[in-house]
């Protein structure tokens, strides 16, 4: 066996950025949250909270909104038991802990300025940096709370001991709504960087590079520079 | 910050229906609201559903979509806390007079029940049933409820209502307590039913008072449903009837694609 067939064969056989199963996760909430934001507008339509905000008809699900909420409480499985699924192979992997910590205030700081000056270097794929950390981690927080904040809007009743700890039926409405604020906001950012960098976008489809215990190694089959510290430059 | 106004919906239809055409125009109600779908389908694209335009595929998208909304009617059955009271609150919360809303639009188009004549009307699974007047419902043990009203639209308010609790009429007049469900029959033929552990809660009542006084009549005067565990439109007004069975038959707002269960 030659040396690149050697190389070849023991890379197929190691784990990619994105294993198989988080892949299908990732694509099987975009489905979800797409069906859960557009019903949502929906169901806010018809009692909306604020005066100045309507969704327009072409972006909602559902024509009436009987529709958007039988949607909505179709959607909510998916979202919810995929959600539960991929924070439960998250932490248990150590998926998590790997790519999402340690967050420092200070690389967050800097990557932040450097993403503003359009200066983000996106060679590695495999390691994220500081502002991508805290988006990802972030998100995932706001998806948990959403799902609460349903489930009190669903169940206000039955679930009251939570629901309670609100003030309000509407401040939890509120809350709900801000979410997908969060959310929405996200999305838009996130499809906005993958657009850009069409590797990362790829990466989601195929599983993207190969990883390796060594960084060097794994930069140099993803065909990317050694870079294992984002601050580097 | 939130101010809200009303906006258009379904639970209030957008012109206010002559009570002759309303039997008429529930089938172009049924054909906008499988447009509704075909239009949700097609927003979602090819991402989610291979759906097309053609209508029997559009109609099993509807199908799909009733098919979960039935397995959620079973989920919040089995998730249901019989004796969980509901939050209560107090007299100086409460909203007067209370929010107008039904499956017309306008507050004019209530038609008033004549209270000296009406009588509440029993059938199904029951030993004793002779029919009620309003002075012998008036002459019940009367309870009260400071609850919140929540609207599957998404507004809530608080409204303070009194009047035989329905576990012990049902009790009273011999009804089958482990029968399935409970049916109100009332003006227009609107009809709406609940399951019989939320007929059984302890704060499930046949309102007859709001606020002390006697209901008026855009808010179901002389008898409605009130209780804590379900969605406004559940809470069925201008009750004619009372039915106790075990056969599930589609309500109202059921048939318009509403939830069945409706549990909060």
């Amino acid at each position: 066996m030659s040396p690149i067939a050697a190389v070849q064969s023991n890379a197929r056989q190691r784990p990619r950025l994105h294993p198989l199963p988080l892949r299908i996760m990732h694509w099987i909430n975009a489905v979800a949250i797409f069906i859960m934001i557009g019903s949502g507008w929906r169901i806010y339509n018809d009692d909306i909270l604020f005066r100045w905000l309507q969704f327009p008809e072409f972006l909602v699900i559902g024509k009436w909104a009987q529709y958007g909420l039988q949607w909505h409480f179709f959607g909510m499985w998916i979202f919810v038991l995929n959600g539960f699924a991929y924070v439960a192979y998250g932490i248990l992997t150590g998926r998590f802990r790997q790519k999402l910590f340690p967050i420092s205030i200070r690389e967050v700081l800097v990557t932040l300025g450097d993403a503003l000056r359009l200066r983000l270097s996106h060679e590695d794929l495999t390691a994220y940096n500081a502002v991508q950390k805290t988006l990802y981690l972030g998100v995932i927080l706001v998806g948990m709370f959403i799902v609460i904040t349903g489930l009190c809007l669903w169940k206000p009743v039955q679930f009251s001991e939570v629901a309670d700890l609100f003030d309000s039926f509407q401040t939890i409405r509120l809350i709900h709504f801000l979410c997908m604020s969060a959310i929405v906001a996200f999305v838009a950012v996130h499809v906005t960087l993958a657009l850009l960098v069409p590797r990362s976008l790829v990466a989601m489809i195929t599983g993207g590079p190969v990883l390796d215990d060594s960084p060097v190694e794994a930069a140099a089959l993803s065909g990317a520079p050694t870079r294992s510290n984002p601050l580097a430059r | 910050m939130s101010i809200r106004i009303r906006t258009p919906s379904l639970i209030r239809l957008r012109k206010s229906v002559d009570r002759t055409v309303l039997k008429e125009s529930r089938a172009l109600v049924e054909d906008f609201n499988r447009r509704g779908v075909l239009r949700g389908a097609l927003t979602l694209g090819a991402l989610t559903m291979l759906t097309g335009c053609d209508v029997s595929e559009e109609e099993s998208v509807q199908n799909g979509l009733r098919a979960v909304s039935s397995w959620n009617d079973a989920v919040q059955a089995a998730i249901f806390r019989p004796d969980h009271l509901a939050r209560t609150f107090s007299p100086s919360q409460v909203v007067k007079p209370p929010r107008f809303n039904a499956y017309f639009h306008a507050i004019e188009d209530v038609r008033p029940i004549n209270g000296t004549t009406w009588k509440l009307e029993l059938a199904g699974l029951i030993k004793d049933k002779r029919p009620w007047t309003a002075q012998q419902i008036y002459q019940l043990p009367e309870q009260e409820l400071i609850i919140r009203h929540i609207c599957v639209e998404g507004w809530d308010y608080i409204g303070q209502w009194s009047g035989p609790n329905l576990r012990a009429f049902l009790t009273r007049i011999g009804a089958d307590l482990t029968a399935k469900y409970v049916y109100f029959i009332c003006n227009d033929d609107f009809t709406e039913s609940i399951d019989m552990a939320s007929a059984l809660h302890p704060q499930t009542i046949l309102a007859s008072k709001y606020a002390g006084a006697l209901l008026a009549d855009p808010f179901g005067y002389p008898l409605r449903l009130r209780t804590t565990v379900k969605l406004g439109y559940k809470n069925a007004k201008w009750i004619r009837a009372i039915e106790v069975t075990n056969t599930f038959r589609p309500t109202f707002w059921s048939k318009q694609g509403e939830n069945w269960f409706a549990g909060i």
